[in-house]
């Protein structure tokens, strides 16, 4: 997995390209946590992304609770089996989905 | 039908991926369908590779068998470690609100959700699990 990262004052847009899994996600964990001090709006840009383990999920379940805290999070650009992940986790009724 | 014998580790997740991947190569099976297939290995094996024989390293069959009538892929995991019946796990609350919510447990049940079926046994020593998916 590939992560562009964007920061324009406290807005932040993380831009993912890939696979969000097991051995890939500790690298989105790292970046968040690296970046997120003082950011008010993250975006996740999902339109590279293929598709979501729940390692994925345990990541974006932290994300969500520091951001809900400290501003919001939006994710973009989801596909239609990452969507379907949401749904039948019930991220989906907590997550920003645009 | 295909297989694959391999460490049971977390780095080994990659190298099963590409096998069933190349498996299912030529039939026409979609890219969804792929994803959803690539996500249950990676809970699956991924929970072979944490758990079934820790602390140590173990190795973990992997088969794939496509079935055409109906239309159909099948994924096996076989290993010899611990008796491990995920599927007796209950299902988290998929309900409760972010600030309730904890990590983990969530990625049997997605397999549950995604795949047509998926069964356990524990026969001669060997845990087995196997996935269906039904191929449009």
């Amino acid at each position: 997995m590939t992560i562009t990262k964007e920061a324009a004052g406290t807005a932040l847009t993380l831009s993912l390209q890939g696979r969000l899994d097991t051995g890939t996600a500790p690298q989105l964990d790292a970046a968040l946590k690296e970046s997120m001090d003082g950011v008010t709006d993250l975006t996740l840009d999902f339109a590279g992304l293929e598709y979501i383990s729940s390692a994925g999920l345990r990541v974006l379940l932290s994300a969500q609770k520091v951001m809900k805290k400290q501003g919001s999070m939006v994710i973009r650009h989801v596909n239609e089996t990452i969507m379907e992940v949401f749904e039948v986790t019930g991220f989906s009724d907590f997550l920003t989905i645009q | 039908m295909r297989e694959l014998t391999i460490d049971a580790t977390l780095e080994n997740i990659g190298p099963v991926t590409g096998f069933v991947n190349e498996a299912l190569e030529g039939l026409g099976c979609p890219a969804w369908i792929q994803y959803q297939i690539d996500v249950a290995i990676d809970e699956l094996f991924g929970n072979i590779a944490r758990y079934a024989y820790r602390p140590g390293i173990g190795p973990a069959t992997v088969t794939v068998e496509v079935t055409k009538a109906p239309p159909a892929v099948v994924v096996t995991f076989v290993d010899q470690g611990v008796p491990y019946d995920p599927l007796a796990r209950e299902d988290p609350d998929v309900s409760l609100p972010l600030e309730e919510r904890e990590e983990g447990g969530l990625g049997i049940f997605l397999v549950k959700k995604t795949m047509d079926d998926v069964s356990y046994e524990y026969r001669e020593g060997r845990n087995i699990l196997r996935i269906k998916k039904h191929l449009p």
